[in-house]
């Protein structure tokens, strides 16, 4: 990774765009007397063959592009540095397949999920779950794209549209059956073996997403929730995680993702709690040998 | 170290204060057409239009 000044030994903070949650952390590191460089992921340039020009302390990988954040993640394993979270952690994450494939090899409680390849199996991926279904796409967040199928006419209309985008990753159909939630769902925050924070986002509209407008209230971390969101995380490989839940009518918990670069202003305004300082904390404690 | 500073928005040119921690890459919204903008430089203060959210984008 090329950058201009000399910043060896120096905590990377690998950013696409300054927001809120990434001023908090280099708030928490300057508190913490913590060296680091903000790194634009925009300047980042890798010469496989020769050593790294800057050996960094760590790398702390806050960028929002799942693309652009697993080959940069690689990128600085292969020379020996340690990302938070680590590669293997953001494919998973990133990838809604990928870690529903992981929550079920776990035996974790999950909505049921059927993947369509092609167009041409998504109507048989849609009927399969029954309507009304939720089509998501496999890689995007922030409930966008997410449709909810009422029936087989918008069930049609659909994957006609989703065809019409001509794009690879919008011809794999990731269906799951829409869950009878209270109006909320749970966001649990996991830094290593520890829940530190969980909170309801209520909304009325079926996307229960702080991005779409989901108000955010403190939720009590019983060891029930705690259990479902540990081994959630360790199912996607472990770190610092944001998991999911969504609770049926019958109050069964379902985890429905991991988000491996969580955003945390809503929750930390909520719960009170400094999440950037526990992020930072997290990560020197991992950092030491 | 840098100082409050204010310059004008590059789509509607609507002064756009920045506060007196902000830095390169920050992401500020402008008052008057909330265009999300990135500083690109501060003494004085200059944007440019915030990188856009792609397809990939998220947490």
């Amino acid at each position: 990774m090329t950058t201009s000044v000399s910043q060896d030994g120096l905590l990377a903070v690998l950013t696409t765009r300054v927001r809120l949650e990434e001023r908090l952390i280099f708030a928490a590191l300057e508190r913490r007397g913590v060296p680091y460089a903000a790194v634009d992921d925009r300047t980042l340039i890798s010469d496989l063959q020769a050593p790294p020009p800057v050996r960094y302390r760590g790398v702390l990988n806050r960028i929002m592009s799942h693309t652009r954040s697993v080959y940069a993640t690689r990128l600085f394993e292969s020379t020996g540095h340690r990302v938070f979270n680590p590669s293997g952690v953001i494919e998973v994450c990133g990838d809604k397949i990928l870690t529903s494939l992981a929550l079920v090899a776990a035996g974790l409680p999950t909505p049921r999920t059927v993947v369509a390849v092609t167009p041409d199996a998504a109507l048989g991926a849609i009927e399969e779950i029954g309507y009304p279904a939720v089509v998501k796409p496999a890689v995007g967040s922030w409930g966008r794209l997410m449709s909810k199928v009422n029936d087989r006419d918008a069930a049609e209309t659909l994957v006609e549209h989703k065809q019409a985008l001509r794009s690879p990753s919008h011809s794999v159909f990731y269906v799951q059956e829409l869950i009878d939630k209270p109006g909320r769902d749970i966001r649990a925050i996991v830094l290593g073996d520890q829940v530190v924070a969980a909170v309801y986002r209520r909304s009325e509209h079926w996307i229960t997403n702080t991005a779409r407008g989901a108000t955010t209230e403190p939720c009590e971390i019983t060891p029930e929730l705690a259990k479902l969101a540990l081994r959630a995380a360790e199912a996607v490989g472990g770190g610092m995680l944001a998991v999911d839940l969504i609770e049926r009518s019958d109050g069964e918990v379902l985890v429905t993702e991991v988000n491996h670069t969580m955003e945390f202003h809503g929750l930390a305004a909520a719960t009170g709690l400094d999440i950037a300082d526990l992020l930072v904390s997290h990560v020197l404690e991992a950092m030491e040998p | 170290m840098t100082t409050a500073t204010t310059s004008t928005c590059p789509e509607c040119e609507e002064i756009v204060p920045t506060a007196p921690d902000a830095r390169v890459t920050s992401i500020v919204v402008c008052p008057a057409c909330q265009v999300e903008l990135e500083i690109i430089g501060l003494d004085p203060a200059e944007f440019a239009l915030a990188p856009e959210i792609e397809e990939d984008f998220g947490e």
